[in-house]
């Protein structure tokens, strides 16, 4: 009799029990759904969209297979299988907006990830604080994500404009000491904007007697760009900044070299890492070009950088440009937050205020660098980053950078309590560069 | 002096850009009233055709001057089966439907040729560099100003003088003309309006993707450069008049002048002045500078 009363018992215990114990796997066997958002079609799918969409491809399935090397390891994010859904960014504000809602509303997503446009995150970024979504920005670049107020829901562990600008001047007043002149052409929207007022105010600090000539801000993917060579043509300058990017990118480019303009004035590209591989020997030699961080020809040497540009490149046959870089800072970042809010829960599920909680000031290795998100109260990234000189090697049919500078983060990023106007308006006060 | 040589050439090397990809879209306003929003297809698909001819011409090692013209048979050819395609397969059943069903379906059919084009041509950018390498540039001061450009000039000339031409002089211009002015009248004397209708949609397909192939050695040929061309084809057919070769041609002129002058003296004005030039006509001439007198059918 007692026997059966405790052979009942266990019976009751265990069934009881077991609801719990399967549903503790269950819940971390959960996918983990991400929405990637990156131009598909455009005038920016080839250089920015694609690239960055290959590398969520190629990680997710090396995710989800486990075979990242340490500390990416674990199998998925924490476990637990990630489920991506790409959507273009292709389209009007409006439309990018919809879709964001989309993802959240329809699809349920956990994470929205991606927008390579400014005007994008600039849009999507008081929705996602509306709706409590957890969202990292990519490729994006204007301060002004987290410089306008405070974000809670929104990340971005990618360094913004300001980080490149900064360094573009300081490689700029290094190699070329005489500059007296300069110039700009950027354009007309938010990331261009920006870029110049960041490349600008730094070059008031560095080279106070220096003067602006030309400043030009063509329509966004305009194409032709024959009257603004003209213009720098016959400027005084002495070097021409462009934060030009995508299609604009690489016509600017075979436009100018036509017409004898880089090797006249040197083009200051701080995107031309993008256009290294397909505009090839059409690049004129003496550009100066930067990568919005110390990616590709940049990167530093790791078993990480080389896992990564191995699988990329097996894959897509062609290297892994900048964007995708980004894209893997990214993913990586949000798979260190996620697991480090597990981890600290002995295992469960980490909710959305969990993983913004170990988010917030994460720093994190990623195969070219290491990330720290020390700015915008921790939800912004700043990491270092390098510029190099241009050179196309005729013998190996591929292109080099020379005279490769690396700035340390803390050089040419703002410190964590200010804006990077105020900072580059004090003279890039506090700046640590040694 | 310099800056005012650099505006004048600025401006006709953009007038030349802007005619040649509007001379089609209007040619088919002009004879069959159809805004065709497709144009912008033609525009692409002439570029990426001439950007893949001109990449696999060049990488044989052959003469320059065979490259040129590679580059135009082949947009030429493209959009003579794209013309016909469409023209044949899908236009000729809306005919005589409401103009804004032309107009949706026109845009339809731009939406699934971007399609196409990914499919074909998938999402990497293309470049036809040669053509503009191969034809050199030239210093006039501290100007230097590109060999292709000048060559683009010309060929606009050309198409203009040519279109003028072919309107007054030839018999099938003659046609086009009386088919412009009354298509029923037209038909009731024994002209073949339906031969007319596709022998011009296909000329437009042509003349757009020529357009395209000319334009291929400047840009990147990526995805949604028919997008932006076809809103720069708008605003200088509009202001030139619609369905006016003659507009078309002054509308450039005109539009592609006011752009230089603005990014060399005032740049911040480029982005608004093709459209703030187009506002200002219309406010004077609501139906374009050079639209023909309608008569008023009863």
């Amino acid at each position: 009799m007692v026997s059966r009363i405790w052979t009942g018992a266990a019976a009751l215990v265990l069934a009881s029990t077991l609801p719990a114990l399967a549903q503790q796997p269950a819940q971390q066997a959960q996918p983990i759904k991400i929405g990637i958002v990156t131009f598909l079609t455009g005038p920016a799918a080839a250089p920015f969209g694609i690239p960055g969409r290959n590398a969520a491809e190629t990680l997710i399935e090396a995710l989800n297979a486990g075979k990242a090397p340490a500390p990416y390891n674990q199998v998925g994010i924490g476990g637990a299988k990630i489920e991506a859904k790409y959507v273009d960014e292709a389209g009007s504000t409006a439309n990018v907006v919809t879709e964001f809602r989309n993802l959240v509303q329809r699809d349920k997503v956990d994470v929205v990830l991606g927008y390579v446009s400014s005007g994008s995150c600039l849009a999507v970024t008081p929705v996602a604080e509306e709706l409590q979504q957890l969202t990292v920005l990519d490729v994006c670049g204007t301060p002004r994500i987290f410089e306008e107020k405070p974000r809670k829901y929104v990340f971005r562990v990618n360094p913004h404009a300001t980080m490149d600008n900064v360094a573009a001047a300081k490689y700029v007043m290094e190699k070329r000491k005489d500059v007296s002149v300069y110039s700009g052409i950027n354009q007309n929207y938010a990331w261009g904007q920006d870029s110049w007022r960041d490349f600008n105010l730094t070059m008031k600090t560095l080279a106070p007697k220096a003067t602006t000539d030309k400043v030009l801000f063509p329509k966004l993917f305009a194409g032709e760009f024959g009257a603004e060579i003209s213009a720098l043509l016959t400027s005084n300058s002495q070097i021409i900044h462009s934060s030009f990017f995508d299609g604009d990118l690489e016509a600017f480019i075979y436009q100018s070299a036509a017409r004898g303009l880089p090797q006249r004035i040197p083009l200051v590209l701080t995107t031309g890492e993008t256009s290294l591989y397909r505009a090839g020997s059409k690049m004129t030699d003496g550009t100066i070009i930067g990568a919005r961080g110390p990616h590709t020809l940049l990167a530093h040497d790791s078993p990480l950088n080389t896992w990564f540009q191995q699988i990329y490149t097996e894959r897509y046959s062609q290297p892994a440009i900048y964007p995708a870089y980004h894209m893997a800072q990214s993913l990586f970042g949000l798979k260190m937050a996620w697991e480090k809010a597990q981890t600290k829960k002995g295992g469960a599920r980490p909710t959305i205020d969990e993983v913004i909680a170990a988010f917030e000031g994460l720093e994190f290795p990623t195969p070219s660098t290491t990330v720290r998100l020390t700015l915008g109260k921790g939800h912004q990234g700043a990491t270092d980053t390098a510029y190099g000189t241009f050179r196309w090697n005729k013998s190996e049919g591929k292109p080099e950078l020379t005279d490769i500078v690396r700035y340390p983060a803390e050089c040419v990023n703002p410190p964590p309590d200010m804006d990077s106007v105020a900072w580059l308006e004090a003279g890039m006060k506090g700046a640590k560069c040694n | 002096m310099l800056t005012a040589l650099a505006i004048f050439t600025d401006g006709l090397v953009y007038a030349a850009y802007l005619f040649v990809v509007a001379i089609g879209l209007t040619l088919i306003f002009g004879v069959m009233k159809i805004l065709n929003v497709t144009h912008g297809s033609f525009y692409a698909f002439g570029a990426y055709g001439a950007a893949t001819a001109v990449g696999i011409y060049f990488d044989k090692g052959w003469p320059v001057a065979g490259g040129f013209l590679l580059m135009v048979l082949t947009a030429m050819l493209i959009g003579l089966v794209i013309g016909i395609v469409l023209e044949r397969g899908i236009l000729r059943f809306v005919y005589g439907k409401d103009e804004v069903v032309i107009v949706l379906v026109t845009y339809a059919v731009f939406l699934i040729l971007e399609d196409v084009l990914i499919l074909v041509w998938g999402t990497n950018s293309y470049s036809a560099y040669q053509p503009l390498a191969a034809a050199g540039n030239f210093e006039v001061g501290a100007l230097v100003l590109s060999g292709y450009d000048m060559g683009l000039i010309a060929l606009a000339a050309t198409l203009a003088a040519a279109s003028h031409w072919a309107l007054k002089y030839t018999r099938y211009g003659r046609l086009l003309t009386v088919v412009i002015f009354d298509q029923e009248t037209a038909a009731a004397f024994g002209i073949n309006v339906t031969v007319v209708f596709t022998l011009t949609f296909v000329l437009g397909a042509m003349l757009g993707a020529l357009g395209g192939a000319v334009m291929a050695p400047k840009i990147s040929v990526t995805l949604g450069i028919g997008v932006e061309v076809i809103v720069l084809a708008f605003a200088v057919v509009v202001t030139g008049g619609l369905g006016s070769i003659e507009g078309a041609l002054l509308g450039a002129f005109i539009v592609g002048l006011c752009r230089a002058a603005a990014v060399h003296l005032v740049p911040q004005l480029e982005l608004f002045v093709v459209y703030g030039v187009m506002a200002l006509v219309l406010v004077f001439r609501p139906y374009g500078l050079f639209t023909q007198v309608q008569p008023r059918k009863i």
